[in-house]
């Protein structure tokens, strides 16, 4: 559905539902009126999409995916029902446990979290392009040798959260790790490992990765 | 003859060893494909309608909003649901199955259920709500020796619901095609989970074919195949495609298993030495509409003389128990220590003393002795102990806190086939599964072993029913079941290759070994063969052979055992302003004969104090009375341990002459037993007072502090 199937329709729209905030704001208080064209403009610009299936292009581990979903559809979601890139796990799908993680432009998110459609224009990276079994980057290697899982369910989200993690904090001692690694849940008890694996890849990544 | 007997500690190339899993690469690069990830080409979603009541009748059921959606495919109800009693909250009603999960999750938001409400029950902890007949059970004269005792206390413990929380959903994938079933389920139990499924479906038992490879937890809640397991292949059969069927969060926790409460009073009589004389327990539970099994009090001291227990079952209108590792072994622990260190306080001896001056009441004193040494040598015990309650100024206190635990762990019947290729490649197939314990890296170095083969020579293929049949995994049974059924394979399998080798190195099949990738003489060794020219002789025909564990003759020749020891001491401290317990160290010892893997099993001592921190400070199923929900079927507020949570650990194996020789036991329920007791004891160690109830939660904590005084 386009931007003018919406309007044929005469639904009540977010963008008109923003635009009579917007003018009431621009009459009582006129200072901020300059901020709000601009925000009104950007709005304006935004297309509007949805309900139903919306095709896009993601940027994942490097290649273009072209797919078509509705616009309530989470990253995750995209990801595992769509692209088959089911790596990044669903367990609470409410931002709690981190099996999720993905990197969005290098920085850990949960994909639980996020719309696929908010990712457009974005390089999303999931476990399945940090490394394969035959090539394992240090995080992979220092899990393994470190075993830092058991069934191993939560593993990716955690290792792609440590490969975020030791990138800046390369001089990360145990007590970072333990701090930063806290949006992350394991059921098993991998801990033990994953703090030894986290500090040993930390020096691994260093000047690296 | 072929020889089964473990190889004496010496002439150990992999058996005992640090080594890493083999399949941890998959799994570290999220290769590794689970029941939720197997997406088949045109497979639908489905969803669960469950109960919003505790307790309800539908009166009817009407799908027609459902299906008049785009894109669903399918609906799903029993034929009796109507007029049915749900007893509680979750209870499956009806099904949908859809193009897309978006489309299932709002289809099933459209079934029309009208319900007849019932009144419901869902609170436990006090004995009053029982209406079963209560248990009882007595040894001695209970009375009697406790008016006899130098001193008797009585103290109130509780230990609450909790859930399996397991991180991969209850749930599978099936897909009906000419006639036969292919599922991908998350199962403890690869060769038995079809047992009635079958029937259910309509489909001839030789017809399911079931495939796990990884499975993501199971902690006891997944030997069977569920209801869900049934709808999911209904909903394929109706359909004619594939059917995903992974249990929501929400449903996860409040009906896919728990692990029952137990609530009790505690008398306990003992003489001024400290040796205990009398135990007389009253304890209530629930496990929800099901019956209840009160846990064993006194728990490991089970000599002592006199003993009296009543158990009183609450039936509530909650999702039912499972087996949650360990069955009833940490209720039973955490009743008896700590009633125990309560014991040992009011006397104003050393907890340690008290424990070692009771040990005559166990079953293995000696091996208990030389555990809490060693445990209290880890710890520092000498320097850090001090009676009950940390006099130390300041805020934040500090105690130890002592438990010790047991568990069977004989190995489960099983079977498996070693082939030998002429190309001299290896492979191993058992029906068994790996929970992400190491079952799979563990048959490889058995067969390794036992081959005198590297470990990559050897391929492992499990997680099949049509491979030989081989137990569920539970209660720590897998190591003992497939690594006796492998080794004897494997031996099998040597043998026949020995036998052709015998001519050609010129000896008997007998005097032939396998070692260092060659089969050489015994006695001359120089006389020998490299592995894969052995293989070339065998012509075209590989050779495969069976190895089966029967538990009893096994047990006969040493190659397993059961019955083992285990003992944690817990550190931690205790902030009685803010009532926060923060755990700063545990250790832990544990019995468990001969080590396949030492660096796998330290991960299962490593992963069990983890989750007893997580259950003895923070798990809490949490009901409400009014509407029977489940206040916390959530991760937010059903809370797991996170890093920062765990403290330091020190995990002591116990090895060598003495162990190795009792073969084969399961490491998986034994160290998650303590964990409840050891810091429940450790706290009242620090802040001088019983915080009777688990979760120690800082509410519970300061409650407890203002009821002793410690605190206004």
């Amino acid at each position: 559905m386009n931007e003018s199937d919406s309007n044929q329709t005469g639904s009540f729209s977010r963008r008109n539902f923003l635009k009579s905030i917007g003018t009431t704001a621009v009459g009582a208080a006129a200072v901020q009126a300059q901020a709000v064209a601009q925000e009104l403009e950007k709005i304006n610009t935004d297309k509007i999409v949805g309900p139903g299936d919306v095709p896009i292009t993601l940027k994942v581990n490097g290649a273009n995916r072209k797919l078509s979903v509705e616009p309530r559809v989470t990253l995750l979601d995209a990801l595992r029902n769509r692209l088959d890139l089911t790596g990044p796990k669903k367990v609470c799908d409410r931002g709690t446990c981190g099996a999720c993680t993905v990197l969005v432009d290098g920085h850990p998110v949960y994909s639980c979290c996020l719309l696929a459609i908010e990712t457009v224009g974005r390089e999303v990276t999931t476990i399945e392009g940090l490394g394969t079994p035959e090539k394992m980057n240090e995080v992979q290697k220092a899990f393994v040798h470190h075993d830092g899982q058991q069934c191993g369910f939560c593993t990716p989200g955690f290792v792609t959260a440590c490969t975020a993690f030791v990138r800046s904090r390369p001089n990360a001692s145990p007590e970072d790790v333990r701090a930063g690694l806290g949006g992350n849940l394991c059921r098993c008890g991998t801990y033990a490992g994953i703090l030894l694996a986290t500090v040993d890849a930390a020096k691994a990544t260093k000047g690296g990765a | 003859m072929p020889k089964y007997d473990w190889p004496v500690a010496g002439k150990r190339s992999h058996i005992g060893k640090h080594i890493e899993r083999i399949d941890g690469p998959v799994k570290a690069t999220g290769a590794a494909k689970y029941a939720y990830d197997i997406n088949r080409p045109g497979m639908l979603w489905a969803r669960i309608l469950g109960s919003p009541h505790a307790r309800a009748k539908v009166t009817s059921i009407d799908f027609s909003a459902a299906e008049a959606m785009p894109g669903v495919r399918a609906t799903w109800k029993d034929d009796d649901i109507v007029g049915r009693e749900l007893q509680y909250v979750g209870a499956i009603i009806a099904a949908v199955a859809a193009d897309t999960e978006e489309i299932a999750a709002e289809a099933v938001t459209k079934f029309k259920v009208d319900y007849e409400i019932l009144p419901h029950q869902v609170l436990d902890g006090n004995p009053e709500l029982s209406k079963d007949k209560p248990s009882s059970r007595e040894a001695g004269n209970v009375a009697e020796a406790l008016g006899k005792a130098d001193q008797v206390i009585e103290g109130e413990y509780g230990i609450p619901v909790i859930t399996h929380c397991c991180l991969e959903a209850h749930g599978q994938v099936m897909e009906f095609k000419d006639g036969e079933m292919f599922i991908w389920p998350s199962t403890q139990n690869v060769s038995r989970y079809t047992d009635n499924l079958g029937e259910a479906l309509g489909v001839d038992q030789n017809k399911l074919h079931v495939d796990c490879q990884h499975m993501g937890g199971g902690f006891g809640s997944k030997f069977n195949s569920d209801k869900w397991a049934q709808i999911c292949g209904l909903l394929s059969k109706k359909s004619g495609r594939p059917v995903k069927l992974m249990l929501e969060r929400d449903m996860e926790l409040a009906i896919a298993g728990n692990r029952p409460s137990a609530f009790a009073k505690v008398k306990i009589g003992a003489q001024k030495d400290g040796t205990v004389s009398a135990v007389d327990a009253e304890v209530c539970g629930t496990g929800g509409m099901g019956g209840y099994n009160a846990p064993p009090v006194p728990y490991v001291f089970t000599k002592i003389p006199n003993t009296r227990i009543i158990g009183k079952g609450i039936r509530t209108n909650r999702g039912g128990q499972r087996a949650w590792r360990a069955p009833n072994h940490p209720q039973g622990c955490f009743l008896t220590m700590s009633a125990f260190a309560d014991m040992a306080a009011a006397l104003g001896m050393d907890e340690l003393d008290f424990f070692l001056k009771n040990l005559q009441f166990t079953d293995r004193p000696q091996v208990y002795e030389d555990e809490l040494k060693i445990a209290a040598d880890l710890i520092g015990y000498k320097a850090k102990a001090h009676p009950r309650g940390d006099k130390t100024p300041g805020p934040i206190k500090r105690g130890l806190g002592v438990s010790i635990h047991t568990w069977g762990g004989r190995g489960h019947p099983s079977e498996c086939d070693v082939t030998i290729n002429p190309d001299g490649s290896v492979e191993a197939r058992i029906g068994t599964q790996d929970l992400g314990v190491g079952t799979r890296t563990a048959i490889d170095i058995v067969v390794a072993e036992t081959l005198g083969l590297p470990l990559n020579a050897v391929k492992v293929f499990i997680g099949k029913n049509e491979y030989p049949q081989s137990g569920a995994s539970g209660g720590s049974t897998t190591i003992g079941g497939i690594s006796v059924s492998s080794r004897k394979a494997a031996t099998n399998a040597l043998n026949a290759l020995c036998e052709v080798v015998a001519t050609k190195l010129g000896t008997t099949a007998e005097n032939i070994e396998a070692i260092g990738g060659q089969l050489q003489q015994l006695d001359k060794p120089a006389n020998k063969i490299a592995w894969k020219e052995a293989c070339a002789l065998l012509g075209p025909n590989p050779i495969t052979k069976r190895g089966t564990n029967n538990p009893n003759e096994a047990e006969k020749e040493k190659l397993i055992s059961q019955g083992v020891g285990g003992v944690q001491i817990a550190d931690v401290s205790v902030d009685i302003e803010t009532g926060v317990v923060t755990m700063n160290e545990f250790v832990a010892v544990q019995d468990v004969g001969l080590i396949i893997n030492m660096k796998l099993s330290e991960s299962q001592m490593y992963g069990a104090l983890i989750m007893g921190v997580t259950y003895a400070l923070f798990e809490e199923a949490v009901y409400d009375s009014k509407t029977g929900k489940m206040l916390n079927a959530d991760m937010e507020f059903y809370r797991l341990a996170g890093l920062k949570d765990i403290g330091k650990f020190k995990v002591h194996m116990m090895t060598g002459p003495g162990y190795d020789e009792r073969g084969v036991i399961g490491i998986g329920e034994p160290p998650v037993v303590s964990p409840g007791a050891a810091i429940s004891n450790a706290v009242a160690n620090a802040c001088g007072v019983r915080v009777p109830h688990l979760p120690l939660t800082p509410d519970r904590v300061i409650a407890a502090l203002q009821k002793g005084g410690v605190i206004a």
